[in-house]
């Protein structure tokens, strides 16, 4: 849509058009965040790229201040954490912030991945995009972990006994691996050490790779709920500050909900053996990680052998990358794919069903349900994905997004 | 109006998943919950719930009901004297509660000495080391409870359970003595894991007195004391609560602007 994108535009500031002619950030922010065009029929689910651009900042920003008094040392770390929130001046905000922020970090980047899967964003030519998205939540998980290993109570310890030695996994090597990865024969102070060095660095590469994710949306656009292109500028309208102020609405009603658990229930996402100091002498009665991992932590323990685990857990991930492969249909949008639809739905309930699993001890009924659930995962990507995008027939396609706007309008 | 039209991903459905996944996690829940354990005392907490506050005057005798009974073993590491003056203990009251306890330091020539503590120094720790708290207690170390409140499942209600959840011997059925194999010199607790712990029935009826002539009860000491644990554990807790009325407040009219506005914009697109 080259068209709509217009002459280079022109600075009335002088000392902008002469920064603007040297290097173009403005010519970039004016192209890109003002006059791109955008699909005009986003619903509320569109917002969630924003709110989670918003998150990783928020989470950069507390982290720093947070670093900047927090003791990466076994003896102290815990003790630290506490005094933080105590003697630093808002240091009980900061803490809570950042805590808290977490979870809803992986919230909105959790929706904004069911809108991709729901309404095909990941198909040709926005392959790159996806996978962009799919190495972010790697990072996103890494450095979540990493992060959840500095407070050093009991589940920080345990937390990282258990990932870690999911390592020793590796035939032959494993052993090593996981020395190494400790940097001693436990996790102890060299583990705590290089997990602080490694979760300040983390974020900063997943801000990168956000940056390749927007460039990669930038080159063909957005998808929209329809799923199909838009054909011209009626189906358009300049991101701002038509959804800039969308954006800002959904943000504001997304920070309410995160306030509400900041202020009120900051410690109700979390487990409370985690104010208890790390003790390599001491096993909590249940080892679990933090609600956003416990769906892939449910399919790590539904197989009864430690590498087989291993593989599955890292392979629900690895299949995300090779989606649009496996899905064979030429229709986006679910809206238009009258049974898949359905099966979405069904595997957002099996993801629900495995975090309750994963939130348990291995044990009675919740063995058979989480195996049947990890069944289920792959087989929803490896089986039915690629055959029902054959044998499926989608709805018909409107002609234009204008066109289903104003009909439904008309309605 | 209703052809079958391709469907929107509603509302209506994202209600419907909403509830199927409360409903799964409820289940989840109440799985756990359905252990042999009876179910914690209700108490009624001012500190809970978004406009909660300390009652200062209960906190008050929880520190006394601390220094005189549960000090002898539990250290409260985070603390400093001087956080006394938060629950409403005047500066002089604080540098009397620090003089009377006596904590070591260096001398000017590098001595080791006693001193009386200062409302600066941090509360003094019963036992010198994990190890010797052990020793002293069968085995068992007490636990240091600065963060006990946010440390345990079920929070103020299970601490205040375990302070009023003791059986004697003697009343124990000779089902619960055999399954939890209880012997004449242990403690049986309704809701401690596994039933027997290390500690001897801290509070009776009639184990502290009061100076504000409060009458003592064993729940009432118990009541007092886990307000002031609570207390300690989230020192910020009316700070956290009145700042998040305000941030939420704000955010709302933001909420509520932004909307009016994204409303002006898409007029004329709708
Ligand atoms: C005689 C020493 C002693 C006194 C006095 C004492 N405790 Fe304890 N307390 C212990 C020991 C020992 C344990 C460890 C119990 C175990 O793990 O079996 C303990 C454990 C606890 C626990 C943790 C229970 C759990 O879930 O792990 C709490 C809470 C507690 N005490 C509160 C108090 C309070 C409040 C007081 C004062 C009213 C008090 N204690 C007085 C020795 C004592
Ligand atoms: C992708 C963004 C980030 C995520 C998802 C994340 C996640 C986490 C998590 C889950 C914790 C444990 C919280 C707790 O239970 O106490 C944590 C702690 C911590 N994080 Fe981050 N973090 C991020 C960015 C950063 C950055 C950029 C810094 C800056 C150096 C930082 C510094 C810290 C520090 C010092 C702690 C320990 C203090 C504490 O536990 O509260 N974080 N982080």
């Amino acid at each position: 849509m080259a068209s709509s994108h217009g002459a280079p535009p022109v600075f009335n500031n002088k000392l902008i058009a002469w920064i603007d002619h040297r290097l173009p950030i403005f010519s970039y922010i004016e192209k890109e965040y003002h006059t791109f065009p955008t699909p005009r029929n986003f619903n509320y689910f569109w917002n969630f790229g924003a709110i989670a651009t918003v998150m990783l900042l928020l989470m950069i920003v507390t982290g720093i201040v947070l670093a900047m008094n927090y003791q990466p040392n076994a003896d102290l770390a815990f003790d630290s954490v506490e005094r933080i929130m105590r003697d630093v001046p808002s240091g009980w905000l900061l803490r809570y912030m950042h805590m808290t922020g977490a979870s809803f970090f992986f919230a909105a980047v959790y929706v904004h991945i069911f809108r991709g899967l729901y309404y095909g964003s990941y198909k040709a030519p926005r392959e790159l995009l996806w996978m962009l998205g799919v190495v972010i939540l790697l990072l996103m998980m890494a450095t979540a972990f990493m992060g959840y290993v500095l407070p050093w109570g009991q589940m920080s310890f345990w937390g990282a006994t258990v990932i870690t030695n999911l390592f020793s996994a590796i035939p032959v090597v494993g052993d090593s691996i996981v020395t190494w990865l400790w940097g001693g024969f436990s996790v102890g102070n060299p583990t705590l050490n290089r997990f602080f060095a490694l979760h300040y660095l983390l974020p900063f590469i997943i801000v990168a790779v956000v940056a390749l994710h927007v460039v990669a949306l930038h080159v063909h656009g957005s998808n929209n709920p329809l799923g199909i292109d838009p054909k011209g500028p009626q189906d358009t309208v300049p991101f701002h500050p038509y959804y800039t102020m969308k954006d800002g609405f959904g943000l504001m009603v997304f920070l309410i909900v995160y306030a509400a658990f900041v202020f009120f229930a900051p410690n109700s996402l979390g487990e409370p053996v985690n104010y208890v100091q790390a003790n390599p002498l001491v096993t909590p009665n249940e080892i679990v990680p933090e609600w956003y991992l416990l769906p892939f932590y449910a399919i790590l323990r539904a197989i009864p052998d430690k590498l087989g685990g291993v593989i599955c857990m890292f392979g629900s991930i690895a299949l995300l990358f090779v989606l649009p492969w496996l899905d064979t249909s030429r229709v986006r949008s679910c809206t238009f794919r009258p049974i898949y639809k359905w099966f979405v739905f069904l595997l957002v309930f099996d993801l629900l069903v495995l975090g309750v699993c994963g939130a348990h001890p291995p044990e009675g009924w919740y063995v058979p349900v989480a195996r049947l659930a990890t069944a289920y995962y792959f087989f929803h990507f490896l089986i039915l994905l690629p055959v029902l995008g054959k044998i499926e027939r989608p709805l018909p396609l409107p002609s234009s997004i204008a066109d289903a706007v104003l009909k439904k309008k008309a309605v | 109006m209703s052809k079958p039209t391709p469907t929107k991903l509603s509302l209506t459905k994202l209600v419907l998943a909403g509830a199927a996944a409360l409903a799964v996690f409820a289940a989840g829940t109440l799985a756990t919950a359905a252990e042999d354990m009876p179910p914690l005392p209700k108490h009624e907490w001012g500190f809970k719930g978004p406009f909660g506050t300390y009652d200062r005057a209960a906190a008050q005798r929880g520190f006394q009901v601390y220094k005189e009974v549960c000090s002898a073993c539990h250290s409260l590491n985070l603390l400093y004297y001087r956080n006394l003056q938060e629950l409403g203990l005047t500066e002089n009251q604080v540098k009397g509660i620090a003089a009377e306890v006596q904590v070591s330091d260096l001398s000017d020539d590098g001595s080791v000495i006693d001193r009386p503590a200062r409302p600066s120094d941090p509360f003094k720790k019963p036992f010198p080391n994990e190890l010797a708290a052990a020793a002293a207690n069968g085995g068992k170390a007490p636990p240091d409870l600065s963060v006990i409140v946010k440390a345990r499942e079920g929070g103020a209600d299970y601490i205040y359970g375990i302070l009023t959840g003791y059986v004697p011997f003697e009343k124990l059925t000779p089902q619960q003595i055999k399954e939890f194999s209880v012997t004449k010199d242990d403690h049986f607790n309704l809701h401690f894991p596994g039933h027997r712990i290390a500690m001897p029935p801290p509070l009776e009826d009639g184990k502290v007195n009061y100076i504000d002539g409060t009458k003592n009860t064993l729940q009432q000491e118990a009541s007092d004391v886990v307000e002031f644990l609570a207390w300690a554990s989230e020192p910020h807790l009316e700070d956290r609560n009145r700042t998040g009325v305000r941030v939420i407040l704000f955010l709302l009219v933001m909420a509520g602007l932004m909307y009016g506005v994204k409303r002006a914009v898409w007029a004329d697109k709708h």
